[in-house]
């Protein structure tokens, strides 16, 4: 019974790796807001069936905190910008979708590798799933750094908090006024970036970074 | 500390090594008598012959050596060479396995020269170098000192480029055999400086002076790099294999057969002899860069050889892939030797020799079979054959055999040396450093993806150049070949199928190889229930070809009588459907750069920045449209070119010298002696 | 002996009974949801009758490979198909190939059936020819390392035993197998022609992988081809099903009442299987071929993620 449970978790925390894979392959601006939605229901599961191993109540509220925010409302909201400010929805990349894939197995690798090898001596159940966070964080880095279009990068933030959020569970030891600052803070945040983007859209007409440089003005 | 079971058997004396070194003599003398005689009319016929009967006894003296003897080492030492050191000749079980390899290939190439010779139009140019050069081969494997070694190889070099060069009329060979002795004698360089490395200040060049020496961990390394360059440089591993499509496609086509299917396995030889023999216990870090370059190698020689029209050229750079490979299989011998894990060690080493023994067979019959669309049609471009499976049934059905076989499909031999290899893989999660752990299942990955792009190749090459309908009109009048050619290509055929369906026999054979090298063997398969092959254990994996081979038979014929007895066996022929638009031009179907665009646009723009140009004219322009593909072979653009600028900037420069005056050309006399003197001052 | 001898031949003849009956059920459910009413069940074995009573018409140029493809299409991949467990495990012949064989029959299969595509010399068949191994270069490496992923969890690369390694309560729910079933169901969606890799049911050029190699084939020779792909679907939700829901299984020297079970189980598992992939086929359209290597490069990615996490933890 002891094993199923450990596995439970791993497959919840390698399925939110799987996830964040899914968002590398999307090229269509919707479905990477349906997709970012199931990494936040992945990454509430996942939290809550840690609350349930460690008896832990007040994640089971971290848990309710990222199903209701980034599951549904962020979701929704950025699904309502979009269809506002009229941004077209391929997303372009800067290399193509096999290469940043590569990349992202690569980084995957680099961070097992790391995470087993510093841990040797810890509970063997914390420090797989710690592996699997710093990949969804080194994967949410990743799209960010591939991405042209600004609300891809936006969501590739989302999903690194999501990574952070994992591996401060994993660990066993999350108050929960950290959360509620730390939701509080990304909300902020992103109510900030949707304003930006709306100046931006009004200014320059798109929101492709590359416009954007030419409008920086002369390297002195 | 692994115990090394070497010499386990007690000597044979000089019997067998001399029996061979008799048909190496015999060898020079018909490559001498060539030389005079060689533009007799038929004289092709002699100089074949005698260079068949010649590697067929040497094949069976090997032969006999590996499989009776269970490899008893016996020596011979010659007074011919250097005057303190003579010429020392040994035939152990790693000897006479390469051996049967190059005599084999030697015998079959002679026997197709027997039939192909007659259409040779500069024979005293081929002739005499031709028997010399199987000499040289098989003088290189006998070797059992540095100064022997080295003397053989830039042997085999020097015949394999005057092959090459043998129309020399023609502007690509000569290009082809320039790149080729540059390349060659970078290898040799490569390869003295290893061997000195090994024989120390004291000078000692036997090898058994060599093996018994202790060498320091730096000069391992050092030497592993210089073997890597040297042999891996005539193997043909990236980055050094630019020569290879190059000089193979130049030579005669059973030169060629002999240069990828032979030569090549005498440079992994040479890399198995200073690296697991000569070296002593390998370290693991080793074993990953040989993983690396195996890897590399495999993937980028089968997509180089998607991009190809040329059909000697496809073949060629396909040899590349292969020796990556082999080089796969070492590899993981290497890692699971340096771990302690000695049956593993020995399931990799007889994964890659298997896979030796296999690629001789499969690209010396393919070489075979695209020398015989050369003769019948004059044509190697693929994109002027088609239809030739009408025209040369038998060339074709070899051919279609040797395209089975290379692409790993069952029952046939190169299913089983890769399946061995995947087994192999599958032993290496218990290898405990962490760089493996991440590098083999990359290396499986590549190697999978390596044998899915084979197939793809190959049924773009007998796809293009044997069905369909003829492009030209020398293909369309193209006539099967000669009963010699045939029966080299035949024989080989039925080599690699009975190398599929028993491969036991085979796996029991390279046993005293891995034995002898390693100090540990794979199960003996000889005894095995039903002719199968286990590897490891019955529990975990088994393999049996001669079952699979008559199971489908089996099904296969089952199905056809109860159709033809059941159903309707009437047949009507009519013109092609294609949609209910048939066009009778023959330009229509597609040709082999038309193939291979799917795959091109999917590896070829990360590996050869393939960037693909439309040109259409506006409506009403009653132009063609035009494409255009660019591709880049960055490889020689990232490494050859500015290496080759380089040194015409430095040669340029230097050229000054040429041009001093007498007081100058004193004047540095008199700065080198000064030098030397004070240095001689100075040494402590 | 004897009776090991019957289970494996009953095996051979029940996977050609079921294969057409199949692909009747998916082409059954894919028109209900579509709100048609569909042929019956069992229109498959009536159109394979008919065409192999029909006569051939083959191309003038056609060779004697053109002929002699279809039957060693089918033979190869009747082979594989009768080494997949599907009422019991431990038939008598499972020693004689493994997962790697099968993949590498089927992969025999493919090529014979890419040179019949070429032999005609149309653009048709260079289309379907030149597409499928695009396709097959991807596929094949995916499914090669979702092997490597399920033998190193069993320890094994036989079928019957990974299966019985699977339905033991040793294996335990790990990643890595989710990634591998996640990996098989795409390359088995692209290695069986099926939307969204191919359509199997138009023959439009934009369209078409598998029907364009095969547009030349007529009469008995289709009927073959035909045969061989039901064979092929059947082979690989067998495959599937004894791997990743062996439950039911019979072992072998079991009893009779094993043996109703394990067949009762198998229906079940079959008819699962094809509502499942019937219901997928409705719900997504077909991508761009294009589109096709970076699906399968996903596969890819994914198989080699679960034998990459099974080098580094024993434990994933």
């Amino acid at each position: 019974m002891d094993s199923l449970v450990f596995d439970i978790a791993h497959l919840l925390a390698g399925g939110l790796v799987l996830v964040s894979f899914m968002l590398l392959y999307q090229d269509r601006l919707y479905a990477l807001l349906n997709i970012f939605a199931l990494h936040a229901l992945v990454l509430a599961l996942s939290v809550a069936w840690q609350a349930f191993i460690q008896n832990a109540p007040h994640l089971y509220v971290t848990a309710a905190i990222a199903l209701v925010f980034k599951a549904i409302i962020i979701p929704v909201v950025l699904h309502r910008i979009i269809q506002r400010l009229g941004i077209h929805r391929e997303i372009e990349t800067v290399v193509g979708i096999g290469l940043t894939m590569i990349a992202g197995i690569g980084l995957v690798a680099l961070s097992m590798v790391v995470m087993l090898r510093v841990t040797a001596a810890a509970d063997p159940l914390a420090r797989e799933d710690l592996a699997f966070a710093l990949s969804v964080v080194l994967l949410g880095l990743l799209m960010m750094v591939t991405r042209r279009n600004a609300v891809s990068q936006v969501i590739g933030f989302m999903s690194l908090e999501n990574g952070l959020v994992l591996a401060a569970t994993g660990a066993k030891g999350m108050p929960l006024v950290v959360e509620i600052s730390v939701a509080f803070s990304i909300l902020i945040a992103f109510i900030v970036i949707g304003i930006f983007l709306f100046r931006i859209r009004e200014r320059f007409d798109t929101v492709d970074i590359h416009a954007l440089d030419r409008f920086r003005g002369e390297r002195r | 500390m692994v115990i090394r079971h070497r010499e386990r058997h007690e000597s044979m004396g000089a019997m067998p090594v001399a029996a061979i070194l008799w048909c190496v003599a015999s060898l020079l003398v018909a490559g001498v008598f060539s030389v005079v005689l060689g533009r007799r009319a038929g004289f092709h016929r002699v100089t074949y012959g005698a260079s068949l009967t010649a590697c067929s006894v040497a094949l069976f003296s090997a032969g006999a050596d590996l499989t009776l003897y269970g490899g008893a080492a016996s020596t011979l030492t010659l007074p011919l060479g250097l005057p303190w050191l003579g010429a020392h000749f040994r035939l152990d079980a790693l000897a006479a396995f390469f051996l049967v390899v190059v005599n084999l290939g030697g015998a079959a190439a002679s026997l197709y020269g027997l039939g192909y010779g007659r259409h040779e139009s500069a024979p005293h140019r081929v002739l005499p170098f031709f028997p010399v050069f199987l000499a040289g081969m098989n003088l290189v494997v006998l070797a059992d000192d540095a100064f022997t070694f080295l003397l053989s190889w830039e042997f085999m070099s020097l015949t394999s480029w005057a092959l090459v060069m043998a129309h020399h009329q023609d502007r690509d060979n000569v290009r082809a055999g320039y790149i080729y002795l540059v390349m060659a004698s970078f290898g040799t360089l490569a390869l003295l400086l290893a061997l000195g490395l090994l024989a120390g200040p004291g000078g000692a060049y036997g090898f058994e002076a060599i093996r018994a020496a202790d060498h320091t961990p730096g000069i391992v390394a050092l030497v592993l790099a210089l073997i890597l360059i040297g042999a891996g440089s005539k193997a043909g591993l990236v980055p050094l294999h630019v020569w290879l499509p190059l000089a193979h496609p130049a030579a005669p086509s059973h030169v060629s057969a002999l240069m990828s299917g032979v030569m090549t396995k005498v440079a992994v030889y040479g890399f198995v002899r200073i690296g697991f023999d000569l070296l002593g216990e390998p370290t693991w870090w080793a074993s990953m860069i040989v993983l690396a370059l195996g890897g590399i190698t495999a993937v980028l020689g089968v997509l180089y050889a998607l991009m190809q029209h040329d059909l000697k050229r496809l073949l060629a750079y396909h040899t590349v892939e292969n020796i990556g490979i082999i080089f796969i299989g070492l590899g993981l011998a290497l890692a699971f030797q340096a771990n302690g894990m000695g049956w593993a060690a020995a399931l990799a080493l007889t994964a890659a020799l298997f896979h030796v023994l296999n690629h001789s067979l499969f690209k010396s019959l393919l070489f075979f079979g695209a020398g015989a669309v050369l003769t019948a049609t004059g044509e190697r471009d693929m994109e002027h054959l088609g239809g030739l499976i009408h025209r040369m049934p038998y060339t074709s059905f070899a051919f279609l055999v040797g395209c089975v076989a290379i692409s790993a499909l069952p029952p046939l031999n190169g299913f089983v040396s890769e399946w061995l290899t995947f087994q192999a893989i599958l032993q290496s999660p218990q290898l405990p450093q962490w760089g493996l752990k991440i590098m083999v299942p990359a290396v499986g990955s590549l190697l999978a993806l390596s044998a899915a792009l084979a197939a793809a190749c190959f049924v773009k090459a007998f796809g293009v150049a044997f069905l369909g309908r003829a492009r030209t009109a020398a293909a369309d009048q193209a006539q099967d070949v000669d009963c010699f050619s045939l029966a080299a290509m035949f024989l080989f055929a039925a080599l690699c199928l009975i190398a599929g369906i028993l491969p036991g026999p085979v796996m029991d054979g390279l046993s005293p190889v891995t034995l002898a090298l390693l100090g540990d063997r794979m199960p003996v398969q000889m005894g095995v229930p039903w002719l199968s092959i286990v590897p490891i254990a019955e529990s975990r994996s088994s393999y049996n070809g001669a079952l699979v081979f008559v199971f489908i038979a089996m099904s296969a014929g089952l199905a056809v009588y109860v159709i033809h007895r059941f159903a309707s066996h009437a047949v009507r022929r009519a013109p092609a459907w294609d949609c209910g638009f048939p066009d009778p031009s023959p330009v229509t179907q597609y040709t082999a750069g038309s193939f291979a665009q799917p795959i091109r646009r999917v590896f070829g723009t990360l590996v050869f920045r393939a960037r693909e140009q439309v040109e259409m004219p506006p409506p009403g322009d009653a132009r063609p449209a035009r494409l255009h593909v660019d591709m880049k072979d960055l490889v020689w653009d990232i490494l050859y070119a500015p290496v080759a600028t380089a040194i015409g900037f430095a040669a340029d420069r230097l050229n000054h010298l040429q041009f001093l005056t007498i007081r100058r050309y004193l004047s540095l006399v008199f700065l080198a002696l000064v030098t030397l003197l004070l240095v001689l001052a100075l040494w402590p | 002996m004897i009776l090991d001898l019957f289970v494996q031949g009953a095996q051979m003849v029940l996977v050609l009974l079921l294969a057409p009956l199949l692909t009747g059920f998916v082409r059954k459910v894919k028109a209900r949801l579509l709100r048609r009413q569909g042929a019956s069940v069992f229109q498959p074995y009536r159109d394979l009758l008919r065409l192999l009573r029909k006569d051939i018409v083959l191309a003038e140029n056609a060779s004697w490979l053109f002929r002699v493809t279809p039957y060693l299409v089918f033979a190869a991949t009747w082979v594989a198909a009768a080494l997949v467990p599907t009422i019991a495990t431990g038939l008598m012949f499972n020693w004689t190939a493994d997962l790697i064989a099968l993949i590498a029959l089927l992969a025999s299969a493919r090529f014979f059936l890419a040179l019949a595509g070429m032999d005609v010399g149309t653009s048709f068949g260079g289309i379907g020819s030149s597409r499928e191994v695009m396709i097959a270069s991807l596929a094949e490496p995916a499914m090669l390392l979702i092997v490597f992923t399920l033998a190193l969890v069993a320890g094994s690369t036989q079928l019957s035993t990974v299966a019985a390694f699977m339905a033991s309560p040793a294996v335990g729910l790990r990643v890595s197998l989710g990634l591998a079933l996640m990996a098989l169901i795409m390359v088995a969606i692209a290695e069986n022609a099926r939307i969204p890799v191919d359509n199997p049911a138009t023959h439009l050029e934009l369209t078409m992988v598998h029907e364009a190699m095969v547009l030349e084939y007529s009469g008995r020779h289709l009927a073959m081809i035909e045969f061989a792909a039901s064979l092929k679907l059947l082979l690989y939700v067998s495959l599937i099903a004894c791997v990743f829901v062996p439950w039911g299984l019979a072992v072998s020297d079991a009893g009779l009442a094993a043996y109703i079970v394990g067949a009762v189980a198998y229906a079940g598992k079959l008819a699962a299987g094809g509502f499942l992939l019937a219901l997928f086929e409705t719900a997504v359209a077909k991508m761009r071929v294009f589109r096709v290597p970076e699906f399968l490069g996903a596969a890819l990615m994914l198989g080699f993620l679960g034998t990459l996490l099974l080098f580094v933890s024993r434990s994933l």
